[in-house]
């Protein structure tokens, strides 16, 4: 099942909708990692809200995907992980190291919007 | 009502998907919390995908224990694949498994409350694992 990733000012959002297998999860990865050029995206929100299970393979891809974006100059959040994922994933000792998460989609774009801000901050002359 | 065992074949990707949401199913009439429901598809993902992963093909088998009063769900992940030579190692290694391509058998001990693993260098391997209902 493919996921639809949606263009949405500087970012791009890939909303999961249903279980993924492994293949699927590869090939979100490819073509974030690949849109992110074609739209010169500044940002990357990936919502997991409706994954009721991240395994190993999961959470490493995610992890490559982030990693992979920000070698492409954009910035990765993932939004949406589930309070009993977040537990069964702690379990396991899986870590999303070095990657931003957001508790949903709102809090995700609130994240990149500050974040790119600062980077990029237009400078603003000051009336006197 | 639950007598019977239910087989997944594990030969795919996708019967990694299938085994997880068929396992889910099957707490989720034991009356599993949310929480509990988790950790089970998590654990029979990490087996299924160790299936493929090392021996290509194999089965996920899913079905009710009961202790007295007690009652749980089962799962055995079955595969004729080169078996474990070391299992205290793969038992050891890969607490990060999402770092190295380690089996993850550790972490799926951890999810689950009994875990038995029997593997035989050319022999296959077959991991039993249950999970009790609170």
């Amino acid at each position: 099942m493919q996921v639809p990733i949606l263009k949405q000012r500087d970012y791009l959002i890939a909303s999961i909708q249903a279980a993924l297998t492994d293949a699927d999860l590869l090939q979100l990865r490819d073509a974030l990692v690949s849109q992110v050029g074609t739209y010169r995206s500044r940002g990357v929100i990936v919502d997991v809200t409706a994954l009721d299970v991240m395994d190993s393979f999961a959470v490493r891809t995610l992890r490559d995907l982030a990693h992979m974006i920000r070698l492409r100059g954009a910035e990765t959040v993932i939004v949406g992980i589930q309070p009993e994922v977040s537990f069964a994933m702690v379990q396991l000792g899986l870590t999303l190291e070095g990657v931003s998460t957001a508790l949903d989609l709102e809090e995700g774009l609130a994240y990149l919007d500050k974040k790119l801000r600062t980077i990029t901050a237009p400078i603003i002359k000051k009336r006197v | 009502m639950h007598s019977q065992e239910i087989t997944v074949p594990v030969n795919a990707d996708i019967d990694i998907v299938t085994a997880r949401q068929k396992g889910r199913e099957l707490a989720r009439d034991l009356g599993f919390t949310s929480t509990d429901l988790a950790l089970i598809a998590t654990a029979i993902s990490e087996l299924a995908r160790n299936i493929i992963l090392y021996a290509n093909s194999g089965d996920i088998l899913l079905s009710v224990v009961e202790n007295g009063t007690r009652r749980g769900l089962k799962v055995v992940a079955r595969d004729d694949g080169p078996g474990i030579p070391d299992i205290e190692r793969a038992l050891e290694e890969g607490f990060s498994t999402s770092r190295s391509l380690g089996l993850g058998l550790s972490g799926v001990r951890r999810l689950m409350d009994e875990f038995d693993i029997v593997s035989e260098v050319g022999n296959g391997t077959t991991v039993t694992v249950k999970k009790w209902r609170l």
